[in-house]
């Protein structure tokens, strides 16, 4: 199965402690920062807790005379005062890690953000770039060094964006536009996921964050544009056209039926399967399963199969494979 | 009130009458009509217990999905209906009714009390438990339990993106639960303000108490938030409103901030009952008073007033101003602070032990400590911004939670059966099969739910039914799912301990702990109508009175513990007897002086009446039968009438 060829292409796990950004990486030392002091903090506390256990160990089962506690000097200043000062500098290090964590501040000489829209769909992201004209899914490209400005909204149910390895979550949130900030420090391909329960894909709901240095973003953003330029004509040229007529006819009729929301099944969600398996590998018979049964691959999702005869798959997966 | 003098207590004449007086018959409609505090608080922890075991496979089912990755054996649907079911039953269908039951066994013995103050409500507040509960587990006959999370965030529960009925058994079950929750809390204040016995003045209170005294109030005043929430729920679900619908001018935002401003103070309502029972199994097993009494009180009530306070670290990734954000973060770490004093006391408590006692319920107590520890720890990590945004929603918080919640409800509360269950059954558990119980569940605890901390820094989030292979997570998942089954173990224990003591097990004196509150002062189990003779008390631990002055070994202190001693020949004022019908004392709030004698209500089959035809109502609005509906409306309210309707004495 695909998805367990995934890792072939990332750069190790998504993991928030092996950042690769400078900011996730002081997320990172904070993290860290305070396992320190809460290691610290446990085995002292258990210290405490062993220590007349042990002490104790094997005393006769009789009482000892009552013994005089200093209650002010257990409770006020061992359970109220010490923790009092161990937070007042853990919220120190918190505020000092989150001025930090602002976005960049628009220096005169930084080069202008690269913008960047991300649309929460259930279960897919659609990116674009405005700047650029390209309309994308699934996968964030971004130029090294240079800092990119996420703006968030959600098509349907709230998602969260997550990219361990470049920064925190933001919530994606309908009616309500979030924004972000990325900016990768390395050429490299991370995994980014949907963190907020948006129904039964979300496990599933994931996406590429593509770091490449500035040139070959160049290149990459002209081919995608010109991909983008015709379409229309290019879908009606072959397979594309059944496929996505199918689809339309499908959508309406499930629209219908079940009264439910539906994405708009054209362009943009073609070049979403495309990168979608282009990511995961590109073994056609991947592409050819997902478009003739996406439920199996995914179980829930609101694509609906396309019945298409072996030839008209051939087609299709062929078109897909030309967008690139 | 009268104040003439009874002389000479025949003890055996009063004991026969107040039997009378009391006795439930054992009879079916004995059964279903009981208003005994004690009947109604052992049906509360063994439905609760029950429910605990629903959730627990629910657990099971989900660890044995995620043993290992890309893993079929749900589908996504069942998945998601596994754990919003597991979360909602947890929260809302043990953990806080578990310690209702706790509190209502034992609040009016703590206090020397007969009853509750509104034993028909409690006995309503029970039924209305179960048949939510009931109700809510209905779902899954028809495959349309709720699937949106215990926290169903809209617009995913919107009927947009939820058409079934999912979602609307969630509201409707819940919106029946906390009638019942409402009139149980209600009850707790009314009974621990008033219903003390002479000489419990609020400094002599029993911790036990103040904790379930604050998480009563907490419940009065954060459950209409989430009443509100779930009426706005329906009402954009079925009537077509847009209070959440952010295209039409609502904001999806809105159900958060509702749902965390009941849920965060709710987190607390389900853990300090919890500290409260510690704070009084603690102390018994180091034979000494807790350390800080006063302190510990102050720590449980601004617990509970901080938890208002905090809500919003739910939310730091929603996009919230860095200065609400910060505000938030700076509240969610000071509310450690009153739970680092209780810790403390604890810890002084066995620092300064005259003995340490390992039974069961001690052992307990320690790894409910450990957990404690590390839950709260972890709490003060998520509380920091910029972490959280890392740890939120990921299996971060999973394991943050768990240690809170396994920690500081169910470690408690499996030591409070320990303890307390020689009460109300006459028969001890194994202490043998306990330390069994106690090791192999605290193993299988950490197993489980310690990885997860690492698994949710790798980048594993919440509630996926399944995931990739090779992320890093999967021998940690593998570890996890094996922990869980060695939970289920340990809680198979349990049982397996519970049926032997009730088949088999040791009698129990009435203090086989040496405790020192006044439940200990009765029989094990204790008599239908509680204490023959009304105690008084003049100190924080009536029971060791004697204990502290003679400093007497413990264990002959328990065989005879001062206060069953009644002085059956001395002059007694009759306040302290009160045989003529269901009757106890009611004092003052502050000094618990005598003030009136409170006549109780005999059993009546209207609270479970009044239940059944909520459930009705329920039913009606879940299938949109409106005829029904009307139905429901009018049993319910003659279900009030028939319940309120005057005695005749009112008429005569």
């Amino acid at each position: 199965m695909a998805l367990a060829q995934v890792r072939a292409i990332y750069d190790g796990a998504p993991s928030a402690l092996a950042p690769v950004a400078t900011q996730a990486a002081r997320l990172a030392a904070l993290g860290w920062a305070m396992i320190v002091v809460a290691t610290v903090v446990f085995i002292a506390v258990m210290a405490i807790l062993l220590i007349p256990l042990w002490r104790r160990r094997g005393a006769p089962h009789t009482d000892s005379p009552p013994a005089d506690v200093n209650e002010v000097g257990w409770v006020v200043y061992g359970g109220a005062a010490v923790p009092a000062l161990i937070l007042a500098g853990i919220f120190v290090l918190t505020l000092v890690t989150l001025r930090a964590s602002d976005p960049p501040s628009d220096a005169p000489h930084a080069p202008r953000p690269l913008e960047i829209q991300v649309i929460g769909h259930q279960w897919w992201w659609g990116v674009r770039y405005p700047q650029y004209d390209i309309e994308s899914a699934d996968e964030i490209h971004l130029p090294v060094g240079r800092v990119a400005r996420i703006t968030l909204m959600s098509n349907d149910v709230i998602h969260s964006f997550w990219v361990p390895q470049l920064a925190g979550k933001t919530d994606v949130i309908p009616g309500r536009v979030n924004t972000t900030w990325l900016r990768a420090d390395t050429v490299g391909v991370w995994r980014g996921t949907c963190a907020e329960y948006c129904g039964m894909q979300h496990a599933h709901m994931a996406l590429s964050v593509i770091a490449e240095p500035g040139g070959a973003f160049q290149q990459w953003a002209r081919q995608s544009r010109a991909a983008a330029t015709a379409p229309v004509e290019r879908t009606n040229a072959g397979g594309g056209a059944d496929l996505c007529h199918a689809m339309r006819r499908l959508s309406h009729r499930e629209r219908n039926a079940g009264g439910r929301a539906l994405w708009t099944r054209s362009y943009t969600f073609c070049v979403a399967t495309h990168n979608r398996w282009r990511n995961a590998s590109n073994v056609r018979g991947n592409v050819a399963g997902w478009i003739e049964n996406p439920d199996r691959i995914k179980p829930g999702t609101r694509m609906p199969a396309v019945p298409l005869n072996g030839e008209q798959l051939v087609a299709v997966v062929a078109y897909l494979e030309s967008l690139k | 009130m009268a104040t003439g003098v009874v002389e000479r207590v025949d003890l055996a004449a009063l004991t026969d009458r107040l039997q009378e007086e009391w006795h439930t018959p054992r009879t079916l409609y004995g059964w279903f009509a009981t208003v005994d505090h004690k009947e109604i608080g052992k049906r509360y922890l063994v439905t609760a217990f029950l429910f605990l075991l629903f959730g627990g496979l629910e657990a099971a089912a989900m660890r044995t999905q995620l043993a290992r990755p890309e893993s079929r054996l749900f589908s996504p649907e069942a998945y998601d209906q596994l754990f919003s079911m597991h979360g909602t039953t947890m929260m809302f269908w043990y953990a806080s009714p578990v310690l209702s039951g706790f509190s209502n066994y034992l609040v009016p013995l703590l206090i020397g009390s007969r009853d509750m103050a509104f034993p028909r409500m409690n006995a309503f507040a029970y039924w209305a438990f179960l048949l939510s509960g009931l109700f809510v587990y209905a779902s899954f006959l028809g495959g349309a339990a709720p699937h949106g999370g215990w926290f169903a965030y809209v617009p995913y529960t919107s009927v947009q993106y939820s058409p079934g009925l999912n979602m609307d058994f969630y509201a409707l079950a819940l919106l029946f639960l906390t009638i019942s929750t409402t009139g149980g809390a209600v009850n707790f204040i009314v009974t621990i303000f008033k219903l003390r016995c002479p000489g419990m003045s609020v400094s002599r209170m029993p911790l036990m108490l103040w904790s379930t005294l604050t998480a009563s109030v907490s419940m009065i005043f954060a459950l209409p938030a989430l009443t509100a929430a779930l009426i706005f729920l329906e009402l954009d679900r079925r009537f077509g409103t847009h209070f959440y619908e952010p295209t039409l001018g609502g904001s999806a935002l809105l159900w958060q901030h509702l749902f965390w401003v009941f849920g965060h103070p709710w987190v607390y309502i389900v853990i300090l009952p919890a500290t409260g029972m510690a704070s009084m199994m603690i102390p018994t097993f180091c034979r000494r008073p807790i350390v800080g009494h006063t302190y510990v009180a102050l720590a449980t009530v601004s617990t509970g007033i901080i938890g208002f306070g905090v809500w919003a670290h739910h939310m730091f990734a929603t996009g919230m101003p860095e200065l609400s954000a910060t505000f938030f973060s700076a509240a969610s770490m000071a509310v450690s602070i009153p739970s680092g004093m209780q810790v403390l006391a604890w810890l002084g408590t066995i620092w300064s032990a005259r003995r340490h006692v390992f039974a069961t319920p001690m052992l307990f107590m320690l790894g409910f400590i450990v957990l404690f520890v590390i839950g709260g720890i972890s709490g003060v990590m998520t509380a920091s911004v910029p972490f959280d945004l890392q740890a939120t929603d990921s299996y971060f918080v999973v394991a943050h939670l768990h240690y809170v919640l396994v920690g500081i409800n169910l470690f408690p509360a499996l030591a409070a059966f320990y303890f307390w269950m020689p009460k109300m059954t006459g028969r001890m558990l194994s202490e043998r099969l306990g330390k069994w119980n106690f090791w192999v569940l605290f193993t299988g605890v950490n197993l489980a739910f310690f990885p997860m901390h690492v698994a949710g820094l790798r980048g594993m989030p919440r509630r996926v039914y399944t995931y990739p292979a090779h992320m890093g997570w999967d021998g940690l998942n593998m570890v996890e799912t094996i922990g869980a089954y060695v939970t289920v173990v340990g809680v198979l224990l349990f049982i397996i301990n519970v049926v032997l003591s009730l088949r088999s097990g040791r009698r129990a004196t009435s203090n086989p702990w040496g405790a020192s509150s006044l439940e200990w002062s009765v029989s094990s189990p204790p008599p239908e109508y509680n204490f023959a003779v009304l105690p008084t008390v003049s100190g924080r631990d009536p029971l060791w009175e004697e204990y502290d002055s003679l400093s007497r070994p413990a264990a002959e202190h328990a065989r005879n513990p001062a206060p069953t001693r009644i002085p059956a020949s001395s002059e007694l004022p009759d306040w302290r007897v009160l045989a003529d019908g269901r009757e106890t004392l009611d004092s003052t709030i502050l000094d618990a002086d005598p003030q009136g004698v409170l006549r109780l209500p005999s059993e009546t089959l209207w609270p479970l009446g009044l239940a059944l035809a909520l459930t009705a109502l329920f039913s009606a609005l879940l299938f949109r039968s409106p005829v029904w509906t009307i139905a429901g409306t009018v049993a319910t309210l003659a279900a009030v009438v028939g319940w309120l309707w005057p005695t005749q004495e009112f008429w005569t």
